[in-house]
């Protein structure tokens, strides 16, 4: 079920030229491209799910333990889903910390960089997926992403300043069997279903509690 | 009421152009029906729409079942005024079968049929037309009761004119067609307008020196069929694209509005504390509508050459949407910057008179092609109900047409 963890791609067939209007993207749905995205289990998985909207309920869970200094460990493995307990097959373990400038260790990226890890991998799932859907063969998708921080929030020496990033910026690369436009119609598309997107670009209710 | 029959083939529930096509082949297949209007005829059209408010279609289309347009300007556009009239002049040309001030407050199924109970009496049928349409409420974000007391709401249900807005600014929500109307007309008052943007249908008023809408029906898009789409539901709910009915035909996309000074912002996604947090993904939906616009336009090139149709002019792609520099993704809605918020979110049918279990837990009508799922119940004047062009004045001809067939056949 990991094609659950990024975005989940907009399944659209597109069998007729004349649905101008339905929907970004347009194909002929050869099916000679191969991404390696299961599109058929997407496809029958949103249908499922239509009428089945409790199965579609995931909660996703990390464990964190503070190591020493700004060094936090976090891992990751059980999740919630289809009505009972899931697993990723092995436990993925993270190491936050912060950079020497920081006057840290370094034993890991810094937390805001994670944020960065979730958004590209996100958009590039969505991107092969789309592609898979639209039969566009993928030969290679690089992506670069920048996140513009003013720390001086982070610092408290500016209250005007916020936290997180001032912006983000997303810059793909992508060589593929289509037009340029096609390629736009990808990525944009994959932000549409992203579900990292969307909880980067709107707002999200967040509870911290003490137990 | 004793001359009322409380006895019918079939009740029609709506004297809107759906209705009255609907009475229009009913008549034709001399099938015994009356039409229940809770107000005026075309009451919609005269008592819920902004004063400015024009027809999308241009006249030459505006046409309803052996009733053309025979007015003087074919290629203008209709004032609200002027659509009551021509819908209220085909009431009386069919000699349609109208009660009007007749409010139906419930539609229960009974023995043969249905009752339908108004407030002047219950009215047995054998079967039941809903053509009430689909835009009989205003639909406003869940987080709207939250707002500061100081903000002033309003739906296009109670909004007027610029004028009986107060002064101050004026978050317009929604980038539909009601949107970019009211967003223009409200900023040319000289209140500054803040637009919030979501996902929304990109058009130029003419291409190649036509009206677009004259290439959504001669290109067949019009006629797509709800059976032959791929996603009907995702079809259903395209939200109205960005046109206004004006003499000088222009364009009024968010470029546009951008020109008058209106501030674009993201969708709005909620209200933390007073402030309004707008979405950050204001260039995707911005990217998504130039990219779907260009398609059909291409689309369109594309028909022309296959037809062989003589269509002249020259093919332009309008400019790419510009997004604003820093769009803003916060407004403090206590700070007096925002006067107003006028929702243009979007329009939602009311079934809650309707006691039959054919409404879907998010208050759709289940239908098939307009023939509900209870026999007998068969509904028109919905987003692509059968075609397209359902929801337009003209697209109602072949919807009415076959639905009343099916329901002469039902009857036996």
């Amino acid at each position: 079920m990991d094609w659950m963890l990024g975005s989940a791609p907009d399944i659209v067939y597109y069998s007729d030229r004349q649905d101008l209007l339905c929907d970004e993207g347009n194909s002929d749905m050869t099916v000679t491209s191969d991404n390696g995205v299961n599109v058929q289990a997407l496809l029958d998985a949103r249908e499922v799910l239509k009428g089945a909207p409790e199965a579609a309920q995931f909660t996703w869970r990390a464990t964190s333990q503070w190591q020493n200094g700004v060094h936090t460990q976090v891992k990751v493995q059980p999740f919630f889903g289809l009505g009972e307990e899931q697993s990723h097959k092995a436990e993925h373990v993270f190491d936050a910390d912060h950079p020497a400038v920081f006057a840290a260790e370094d034993n890991g990226i810094t937390p805001i960089e994670y944020l960065l890890v979730g958004l590209t991998s996100c958009l590039s799932a969505g991107v092969a997926s789309v592609a898979q859907n639209r039969g566009i063969q993928l030969r290679s998708v690089e992506a670069t992403v920048e996140g513009n921080h003013d720390i001086r929030g982070i610092l408290g020496a500016d209250s005007d300043v916020r936290n997180g990033f001032n912006d983000v910026k997303v810059s793909f690369k992508i060589d593929a069997d289509a037009t340029p436009e096609e390629i736009e119609a990808l990525v944009a598309q994959s932000q549409k279903r992203s579900a990292v997107f969307d909880a980067l670009t709107n707002p999200t209710d967040v509870t911290v509690e003490v137990v | 009421m004793s001359e009322h029959p409380t006895a019918i083939d079939t009740v029609v529930i709506g004297a809107g152009h759906a209705g009255l096509a609907a009475s229009h082949f009913l008549s034709k297949s001399s099938i015994d029906h009356v039409v229940l209007e809770r107000g005026d005829v075309a009451n919609s059209w005269r008592h819920e729409r902004w004063e400015s408010l024009r027809l999308l279609t241009p006249n030459w289309l505006t046409r309803l079942p052996g009733q053309p347009y025979a007015g003087a300007d074919p290629d203008g556009y209709l004032s609200a005024a002027e659509v009551a009239a021509f819908i209220e002049g085909y009431a009386a040309g069919t000699d349609a079968p109208v009660r009007t001030g007749v409010k139906v407050t419930s539609l229960r199924r009974a023995d043969g049929g249905y009752d339908v109970v108004t407030d002047e009496g219950t009215i047995r049928a054998r079967s039941v037309v809903l053509a009430t349409g689909a835009c009989n409420r205003p639909s406003v974000p869940a987080f709207a009761p939250g707002l500061p007391d100081s903000v002033r709401q309003v739906t296009p249900f109670d909004y007027r004119s610029p004028d009986g807005l107060p002064d101050g600014g004026v978050l317009v929500v929604g980038a539909s067609a009601t949107g970019v109307q009211l967003a223009a007309e409200i900023q040319r008052s000289g209140r500054p307008v803040t637009l919030s943007v979501g996902e929304h249908t990109r058009l130029p008023r003419t291409h190649r020196g036509r009206d677009v809408l004259w290439w959504m029906d001669a290109s067949g898009v019009w006629d797509q069929r709800y059976d032959e789409l791929d996603d009907l539901s995702r079809a259903r709910r395209l939200p109205s694209p960005q046109l206004v009915g004006t003499p000088e035909r222009a364009t009024l996309d968010l470029n546009a509005l951008t020109e008058l000074g209106v501030d674009l912002v993201g969708r709005w996604s909620a209200v933390r504390d007073g402030v309004a947090l707008f979405s950050g993904g204001l260039r995707n939906v911005l990217a998504l509508a130039d990219l779907k616009q260009q398609r059909l336009l291409d689309g369109f090139d594309a028909w022309a050459v296959e037809s062989g149709a003589d269509v002249g002019g020259v093919s332009e792609r309008p400019e790419p949407t510009r997004a604003p520099a820093a769009g803003r993704l916060q407004l403090d809605l206590r700070s007096g910057e925002i006067a107003t918020v006028v929702w243009a979110t979007g329009y939602r049918p009311d079934y809650s008179w309707l006691d039959v279990p054919v409404v879907d837990e998010k208050g759709r009508l289940r239908h098939d092609g307009g023939v509900v799922d209870s026999p007998g119940l068969y509904a028109l004047g919905l987003p692509v109900l059968r075609r397209r062009k359902s929801t337009f004045i003209h697209g109602i001809e072949d919807d009415a047409g076959e639905v009343v067939d099916h329901l002469a056949g039902w009857l036996g």
